[in-house]
């Protein structure tokens, strides 16, 4: 993913902060064994940044006491964690079979061009990340976006405008 | 349509209160087999005799998966399968949404048969209203005594944690879904040995479906004879060109062409049926003349295919089959995670061989190499992502040939094809 200027300028260096520190040691008491709140304990970073930036994957392997490297790695395997700035909203179109069939082409189309960008990108203004993904498990919904957490069904051409309406 | 024993628990907005789920029969189950009244080798001779088979995909019999797990073991777990991601599949998530006791009730029966203190649910990271549903339903189960120390007043404990994933399709491979759930990336382990020897942290695991979980109640409650009688019921995810797409309650063996015209309300005026998955993604493509087939293992498997997690997708004569078969390669080309050759190559080299037919560049020679890159893929992968990719793309140049052939042509007089509707595609 293209890193936008006004988003790079927003990330700083602060450490990752004890409240998140403490919320990550909480998580880790659910498990065995202190690996497995890895990708939980990333999310916990990702909401306080934002994205993944160095600072806090180094956070996070202090934290959890994991070798940098083994954070980083399993960091870059996973589609949703952001290892580059994203906008305030994150934009998935489903563009699987289902979804193919149901017209989301339109869809993609209609999103690039109201937002100027393409797939994987980010607004100049840092609004919205938008990219395709894969299977959302709402083949019934087809076509699906997905915007931050909230799942839009049916989603038709010319209903994109509205929709991104709501996420200011 | 049939009577139901899983969607009834999701009509109408779903049942999300636990004095809800209670009125109506739910957790007696559960309470029977907590308090010891119905002991763990009685719920595992009544899976045995229902015939459950695991709803992830590899259909594998439920009893049996039970029965493996070592009883003089001192440490267990089950981990529900809950990252849904086979493209077509949507039943698990419509089973969260609609009412995750249901779940819950399923692992409770799970954990205390196995002998297991801890339950985890892997939970796909995109499930988000699934996620807010399921934690509220198990700090209600919580309250109530039933998730938690001394479960319904016996003396058994089963502690339920829900996981979230971090967007990998692959994590929904049972031993990818282990290595993930311990903090690792999701790469698929070598096997054996089996979950049920050394699963999560080198411990016998019991590693279910969502759905497959939710039918054990029903079990339990039905006893066996009634629940096959039933059909036995299944879910079945129908998407792709029907005018009512959803998931449906059906008999298992229910013909497939009765399953897109009777429930699904058939196809858009004037369109016909060219090709269906019957079983997601994975499974190999069928044509027009194959949909009296009945939708059940064997059945789909005498005709080459599968059943795999029950997802048909309806193509209609309006879609470009080329289209179809590189978008369902793309996806396993992104999905793959890279650990064996010819899954991370194949997927690769034969995308790049479908971007060639699409952008009006294709050369005759083209489907021998798509057909020997198939070949070369079939059982060498490590695990079943690769495997996924060459029975669609055989089928397709099998029986749609002439779609390869009208792209190869057009090359040919140098006119390029137009852009495929899900061509825009990357991350």
């Amino acid at each position: 993913m293209s890193v936008p200027p006004a988003a790079a300028a927003r990330a700083d260096r602060r450490p990752l902060s004890e409240a998140a520190r403490q919320e990550i040691r909480q998580l880790a008491a659910r498990y065995e064994h202190r690996q497995s709140a890895l990708l939980p304990a990333l999310f916990v970073a990702q909401a306080e940044y934002g994205w993944l930036p160095p600072e806090a994957l180094e956070g996070v392997a202090q934290t959890l006491d994991l070798p940098l490297a083994e954070v980083v790695s399993v960091a870059s395997f996973y589609h949703l964690f952001y290892l580059a700035p994203v906008g305030r909203h994150v934009v998935q179109v489903c563009t699987n079979v289902s979804c193919m069939l149901a017209g989301c082409g339109a869809v993609v189309a209609r999103l690039r061009e109201r937002l100027g960008v393409g797939p994987g990108s980010t607004t100049p203004d840092g609004r919205f990340t938008w990219r395709t993904a894969e299977c959302l498990a709402a083949c019934d919904e087809a076509p699906v976006v997905l915007v931050d957490e909230d799942r839009w069904p049916r989603v038709q051409p010319e209903a994109v405008d509205d929709l991104l309406a709501r996420y200011p | 349509m049939p009577e139901s024993i899983l969607l009834k628990w999701t009509r109408d907005g779903g049942v999300h209160d636990l004095t809800a789920y209670c009125r109506a029969g739910g957790y007696a189950a559960a309470r029977r087999v907590a308090t010891g009244e119905l002991p763990p080798e009685s719920v595992i001779d009544l899976l045995v005799q229902s015939g459950l088979r695991g709803k992830g995909g590899a259909g594998f019999p439920t009893g049996q998966k039970w029965k493996f797990i070592p009883r003089s073991a001192p440490i267990k777990y089950v981990v529900v399968n809950a990252d849904e991601g086979e493209p077509g599949t949507f039943k698990d998530r419509t089973l969260l949404e609609g009412c995750p006791h249901l779940l819950i009730e399923g692992i409770i029966i799970a954990a205390v048969t196995v002998g297991a203190r801890k339950a985890y649910v892997y939970l796909r990271r995109e499930f988000h209203r699934a996620r807010r549903l399921l934690e509220q339903a198990v700090a209600q189960a919580r309250a109530a005594g039933f998730v938690g120390e001394r479960i319904f007043g016996g003396e058994h404990t089963v502690e339920i944690v829900v996981h979230t994933g971090a967007g990998a399709y692959i994590a929904g491979e049972e031993s990818a879904l282990l290595e993930s759930l311990e903090g690792r990336r999701a790469l698929p382990r070598l096997r054996p040995p089996f979950p049920a020897q050394a699963g999560l942290y080198q411990q016998p695991t019991l590693v279910n479906n969502v759905e497959t979980l939710c039918h054990v109640p029903a079990i339990l409650t039905l006893g066996p004879e009634r629940y096959r009688e039933l059909g036995p019921p299944a879910l079945f995810s129908i998407s792709g060109h029907v005018t009512r797409p959803g998931v449906y309650e059906l008999p298992l063996g229910t013909p497939l062409r009765a399953m897109i015209f009777e429930h699904a309300g058939g196809l858009r005026p004037g369109r016909r049926v060219q090709a269906v998955f019957p079983g997601g993604s994975s499974s190999m493509l069928l044509t027009a003349d194959q949909l009296d087939v009945p939708m059940d293992y064997d059945s789909l498997r005498a005709v080459g295919s599968m059943l795999g997690s029950a997802a048909v997708i309806v193509i209609d004569d309006s879609a470009d089959i080329v289209e179809v078969i590189a978008r369902v390669v793309e996806f396993y080309r992104d999905e793959s995670c890279g650990k064996c050759t010819p899954c991370r190559e194949g997927t690769v080299w034969i995308t790049q061989v479908f971007d060639r037919l699409l952008g009006g560049r294709g050369r005759p020679a083209d489907l021998d190499l798509l057909e020997g890159i198939a070949r070369g893929m079939t059982g060498t992968c490590f695990c079943p992502l690769g495997e996924s990719v060459p029975p669609s793309l055989v089928a397709s140049l099998r029986h749609f040939r002439h779609a390869y052939e009208r792209h190869i042509a057009r090359a040919g007089a140098g006119v390029a094809a137009p852009p495929a509707a899900g061509a825009a595609h990357g991350h």
